[in-house]
């Protein structure tokens, strides 16, 4: 349970940090939060030969850039920060809703987005609530500068579409309209627990009433999070009634791949992906009704 | 090396307790900077330049214990003792930051430490009882 041997270095620059990354490519990996990678280190599944500690580099956690519709967050953005940030209550109830899910108060001191999506865990909520919202990521290394679609950017179980020299060093999100209601829900043996399935969902309305979008995603639904297209996409046209998000969590249900677990089976876990859609759905619509 | 190896072998505080290694039991827990955060998460090296604080600096002297310490005691909060610095390290910093919680507030706080021994609810208790002492 002790970490194998590796070289330590606290990089004092994002230039450093990324003529590092280069140099080393995959045997060397980003210490942010370190609360995912860490005790991948203790289990020793993992033994990279060097640690690049990013935490020192200043500018890179915390709000960049102001735009009326959209919030870039610093990659080294602590949880901590996120969860006692009024704005971002205001700005992305769905985070605010999933907050006390992640993980544990302890962890979330240290934790950061950057780190947690780069880690991209299946089981982990962030990943799943990015890509409900529709946000990309900012992927930099010395050769190039790119943003990355959520939606591309989840490529597998603990693999991102990072290449081996690159650093996620932002993530954009766009914030919540005002006609639209969200809902995050999760199921855990414990609180802080792995989630068995979390769902985020989030629905517009038009000025009547009707659904004029929504987003699905679910994350503990198989290798990376899931994005529930076909379920979302037949909501639009009427007012949600009880039929329809019956049929869209039979879609969902449909459309998911868990791979089942020593805590719930995939029955199980495909029974819950049903059930939360339908919860989740129905108290997004009431919030975006509400609104109106 | 890891902090929590750091602080018991080197600087030969044996209060922070190692539990999981893994950052689920937070048997490890300290004050980094004012937050409570795992030990066994954290390497020495990123120490540097930071303000730690663990169990052995909680009570004011000698003679005294905090009041978390001496509601803990009253309220049959322990029986191992194995739990207990991470648990006065995490409710510590809680109730600076909630000096009034009810219990459902102080059983989420404590939801980032497992305890085998108690069942929970003195300590529960403890906590509610040392958040009235401190209110005065």
């Amino acid at each position: 349970m002790k970490p194998p041997p590796f070289r330590y270095i606290a990089a004092r620059t994002l230039e450093q940090a990324l003529a590092l990354k280069a140099e080393y490519g995959d045997d060397g990996r980003f210490l942010a939060g370190g609360q995912s990678l860490v005790p991948t280190l203790n289990f020793r599944l993992t033994q990279p030969a060097v640690l690049i500690d990013i935490n020192p580099l200043d500018g890179c956690g915390g709000r960049l850039g102001a735009e009326p519709d959209k919030v870039r967050l610093g990659a080294l953005t602590r949880y901590r920060s996120i969860e006692r940030d009024a704005a971002m209550a205001r700005d992305f109830p769905l985070i605010e809703e999933a907050l006390p899910h992640i993980a544990h108060p302890q962890i979330r001191n240290r934790g950061t987005i950057g780190g947690n999506l780069a880690h991209a865990d299946p089981a982990s909520e962030m990943p799943a609530i990015v890509v409900a919202l529709g946000g990309r990521v900012r992927a930099q290394s010395r050769r190039a500068d790119r943003w990355i679609d959520a939606a591309e950017f989840f490529v597998g179980a603990l693999t991102t579409a990072l290449e081996p020299d690159e650093m996620l060093t932002e993530v954009e999100l766009p914030v919540a309209t005002p006609n639209s209601g969200s809902c995050f829900m999760e199921v855990a043996r414990r609180r802080g627990d792995f989630a068995l399935i979390g769902v985020a969902c989030i629905v517009q309305i038009d000025e009547r009433g009707r659904c004029a979008g929504a987003r699905i995603a679910l994350c503990s639904a198989g290798d990376t999070p899931i994005h529930a297209d076909d379920a979302a996409t037949s909501l639009i046209g009427e007012a949600l009634s009880v039929a329809q998000i019956d049929q869209a969590a039979d879609l969902v249900q449909r459309a998911i791949d868990p791979g089942g677990n020593v805590h719930a089976s995939k029955e199980f876990q495909r029974h819950l992906a049903g059930v939360l859609t339908k919860r989740a759905l129905a108290t997004a619509n009431e919030r975006a009704q509400r609104v109106q | 090396m890891l902090l929590s190896d750091f602080l018991r072998h080197d600087l030969l505080l044996a209060g922070t307790h190692v539990g999981c290694e893994h950052g689920v039991c937070g048997a490890c827990t300290v004050i980094f900077d004012g937050a409570a955060v795992r030990s066994c998460l954290m390497f020495a090296a990123q120490a540097d330049g930071h303000n730690i604080t663990t169990v052995e600096g909680l009570a004011p002297d000698r003679e005294h214990l905090h009041p978390l310490q001496e509601s803990m005691r009253d309220c049959h909060g322990l029986q191992c003792g194995y739990c207990t610095p991470g648990i006065l390290m995490t409710m510590k910093v809680f109730l600076d930051e909630n000096p009034s919680p009810d219990e459902a507030k102080v059983r989420e706080a404590l939801s980032g430490n497992l305890c085998r021994c108690t069942g929970y609810q003195h300590i529960v208790d403890a906590v509610l009882l040392a958040a009235r002492r401190l209110r005065g």
